[in-house]
């Protein structure tokens, strides 16, 4: 929950200055405050109709576009949205007015036609999927073009309506307009309520879903009429090209937050409400600033947020774990490598040089001495600094007490992996080396005493080569006893 | 009141544009243009259909709207150098965008092409309304083109020399290069787009040749905005050679086949704008439509007649 808030807390740090240049520069008339206070208080009735259609509009496109994502189907949004536009000039046509009702109606036949070419000339050509999604939309669009270029031309009394379905103009929505968005959210609603597991398992497995006997085209074609409502009452807000990024982006966001299907649809229409009003308060702060894109670009500064900030899967914090990992690695395989030095001359010397140190783990003398100084940080080797007497791969190095029992663990999680894989998996011992060294680092102490259980405590690893003992490593050397054997 | 429909002047629609010398320059200039950009997208269109980057190209034509809107603002001009490589950076940022996002996060490609294009576009749109209207570039005009204003731009003179008019004569060279560099590159482009691994055990470059087409088609998609608009250059790139694929099988018939197509298009799409007063890019486009149905229908290697003819099944 404290997450949550110090998020928000971030989100309006990172907006407040941009809300700020862009009031200050484009309107002196009114101060920052005031607008947000006239935006926010809910009085004015432009203010009202706008937040209720963008919140309808968010909600609608976040529950579809959880399913369209889900589903790969995110072309198929953007090509349905360019399919409507001839729909709509010819809507505009027939009732030559700016009617809802008949613009709607002609903007799903555009889209259902657009829909049922795609999988025609899927069917019956050997043209590709990505090719038929792009002939329908540039061609349909091209149509869309021809007729709005010709109304442009006509004298229609009321022609102005019809440009921002290009681009969408929020200050012209009416109410009936929110009317249609509120239905077809509505709509939304109730049916992936309704038939939430029908359209969860169609999506996911059609195959499966024809075994239990579901009405798979059914529930396909439910799917696009569904996905046709919510991009046509989008379009006055958004337009008909940013109308896909309502689709995809609130929902892309969900799927790295959760992998529930539930828990998507309720974040992807959090997010595209969430989205909504905020994109168009900013656009409120300014007398040019475009609303559409605006919602668009909110949306994407939510997706990368989340993609870099997110506290399980947000790549900052990967990237944190992964190189505290990394560099937890480096230091195990530096006391290792120690602790082979000293076996190699059979514990007679506690000391080792560093040059020796770089030759072992194959890396250069600076390299292997920044880690040793990091070993010595956290008191687990010693090194002397003679600098000005010795070469730097002379410096000679000694483990502490905590250092000689790590590095004892790091070498007895190795070996024992080693013994388990050849005695107990039947590996060939040749083999066994590069597994235990990934594994080392992670064998936690319960695994450990797990293995030496099942291989009743074993003193030699495949290679013959001793595996130090609990009592090694308490009493801080190896017995020359154990050595012998 | 005008009909939606006005009647039909034959002579009007198809005499009146080439009945005096002053006339037919105007004109021929307009369907020049609308030939040059059809034939070259539809020669590079025959490559990008092959590897399935139909859609890629649809996100790149997106993808290059802020590139082109903040080299507008910051020379206050349309020369075609700073466009160039406004579009090319932006062009290269949406593909790296892409190409990250699909494999460094759990998205899928699909999600990944419409988040980033979208985005894009949506910063251009941003831009360009920023521009305000005294700018001589606005969204309208990138969107869908005006290849009408192609007489009325500015002629470009070299050496006392009246060459033409500029978007005529760079959209000229642009599509010069591409035949040359086609012609050129003919195999390794072939090999590379048929048989990946084939070319590989050639020593063939592939990303080189990859990256080589994408910037061909980032040229073309900048020279030919200005007269056909960002969204219309996709169906440019794809219709002529999947029309030619229903007709013939081979490469460099489907190749050879733009240029017929390139000449329907821009005459038709030309007549039909006179007819209905429209715009003339989008006419064209609803001409390659309509060739590319007919196609469908009659397409002697593919078509649905011959299926039927055969007794194929159709569907």
């Amino acid at each position: 929950m404290r997450l949550i808030f110090f998020k928000l807390y971030l989100i309006l740090l990172t907006i407040y200055p941009f809300g700020n240049i862009s009031a200050t520069t484009v309107n002196n008339d009114f101060t920052l405050v005031s607008k947000t206070v006239r935006f926010f208080s809910f009085s004015d009735h432009s203010v009202q109709v706008v937040i209720l259609g963008v919140i309808f509009m968010g909600l609608g496109c976040g529950l579809m576009g959880g399913f369209v994502v889900t589903r790969r189907l995110s072309l198929f949004g953007d090509t349905l949205s360019h399919a409507v536009l001839p729909g709509v000039a010819v809507g505009f046509l027939w009732s030559q007015s700016k009617n809802s009702l008949s613009i709607i109606v002609g903007a799903m036949v555009a889209g259902f036609l657009g829909v049922f070419l795609i999988s025609l000339i899927k069917k019956s050509t050997k043209i590709k999927l990505d090719s038929a999604l792009g002939l329908v939309l540039s061609g349909f669009y091209a149509v869309g073009i021809c007729l709005l270029t010709r109304i442009q031309k006509m004298e229609l009394g009321n022609q102005s309506g019809i440009d921002r379905y290009l681009f969408g103009q929020i200050t012209g929505l009416s109410t009936t307009d929110v009317g249609s968005m509120v239905i077809s959210s509505a709509l939304i609603v109730l049916i992936s309520c309704l038939f939430y597991k029908e359209i969860l398992v169609t999506g996911f497995d059609p195959g499966y879903a024809r075994s239990l006997g579901l009405p798979v085209d059914f529930l396909q074609y439910l799917i696009w009429m569904l996905l046709a409502f919510s991009i046509i009452t989008s379009l006055q807000i958004v337009g008909v090209i940013l109308v896909s990024a309502l689709l995809i982006i609130p929902a892309a966001t969900a799927s790295i937050i959760t992998q529930k299907m539930k828990a998507l649809l309720v974040w992807s229409a959090f997010l595209g409400i969430t989205a909504g009003i905020i994109g168009s308060y900013l656009s409120f702060l300014g007398s040019r600033l475009p609303t559409g894109p605006l919602i668009v670009l909110t949306s994407t500064f939510f997706f990368f947020l989340t993609l870099f900030l997110h506290h399980e899967n947000g790549l900052l914090l990967k990237w944190l774990r992964f190189r505290g990992k990394k560099k937890k690695i480096a230091l195990e395989n530096t006391l290792k490598a120690i602790y082979q030095e000293l076996e190699k001359n059979h514990f007679s010397e506690d000391t080792v040089l560093l040059g020796n140190l770089a030759k072992r783990r194959r890396i250069s003398v600076p390299e292997v001495y920044q880690e040793v100084v990091s070993l010595v940080k956290k008191e687990y080797a010693f090194i002397n600094l003679i600098k000005s007497k010795t070469l730097p791969g002379e410096n000679i190095i000694s483990l502490s007490p905590n250092g000689w029992s790590e590095a004892c663990r790091i070498v007895r999680n190795h070996r024992l992996w080693e013994l388990y894989l050849t005695n107990e998996v039947q590996y060939s011992p040749d083999h066994v080396h590069d597994d235990a060294e990934k594994i080392e680092h992670v064998l936690g102490d319960e695994t450990v005493r797990k293995i030496e259980r099942i291989l009743s405590n074993p003193t030699r690893d495949p290679h013959g080569k001793l595996i130090p003992s609990q009592k090694d490593i308490e009493q801080g050397y190896v017995t020359k006893k154990s050595l012998k054997i | 009141m005008i009909e939606f429909f006005p009647p039909l002047d034959i002579r009007d629609t198809f005499w009146m544009p080439w009945s005096s010398p002053e006339s037919v320059a105007w004109n021929g200039k307009i369907v020049a243009m609308g030939f040059m950009v059809s034939l070259s997208c539809g020669l590079i269109g025959a490559f990008i259909v092959v590897r399935k980057l139909a859609l890629m190209g649809d996100a790149i034509s997106h993808g290059i709207l802020p590139g082109l809107a903040i080299a507008f603002i910051a020379t206050q001009s349309k020369a075609l150098f700073p466009m160039f490589m406004g579009a090319c950076g932006a062009g290269l940022l949406c593909s790296f965008c892409i190409e990250w996002l699909n494999k460094k996060t759990p998205l899928k490609l699909d999600a990944a092409l419409g988040l980033t294009f979208t985005s894009f576009f949506a910063i251009g749109v941003l831009l360009i309304t920023q521009m305000g209207s005294n700018a001589h570039i606005d969204a309208e005009c990138l969107l869908y083109g005006e290849i009408g204003f192609t007489p009325i731009s500015e002629i470009l003179v070299w050496k006392g020399f009246e060459i033409g008019p500029r978007p005529l004569v760079t959209m000229g060279g642009v599509t010069l290069i591409i035949i040359i560099l086609i012609a050129a590159f003919y195999k390794q482009l072939l090999v590379t787009s048929f048989d990946e691994t084939l070319s590989v055990s050639l020593g063939l470059p592939i990303k080189l040749i990859h990256y080589g087409l994408m910037l061909m088609l980032a040229v073309t998609i900048v020279a030919s905005f200005e007269s056909v608009g960002v969204i219309l250059v996709i169906a440019m790139l794809i219709f002529p050679s999947t029309t030619a694929s229903f007709f013939f099988t081979r490469m460099p018939a489907i190749l050879l086949c733009s240029v017929p197509l390139a000449l329907i298009y821009s005459l038709g799409g030309f007549c039909l704008a006179r007819w209905l007063d429209c715009s003339i890019a989008a006419s064209m486009v609803v001409v390659a439509m309509a060739c590319f149905g007919f196609a469908w229908l009659f397409g002697i290697e593919d078509g649905i007649f011959r299926k039927i003819y055969f007794k194929k099944k159709v569907i």
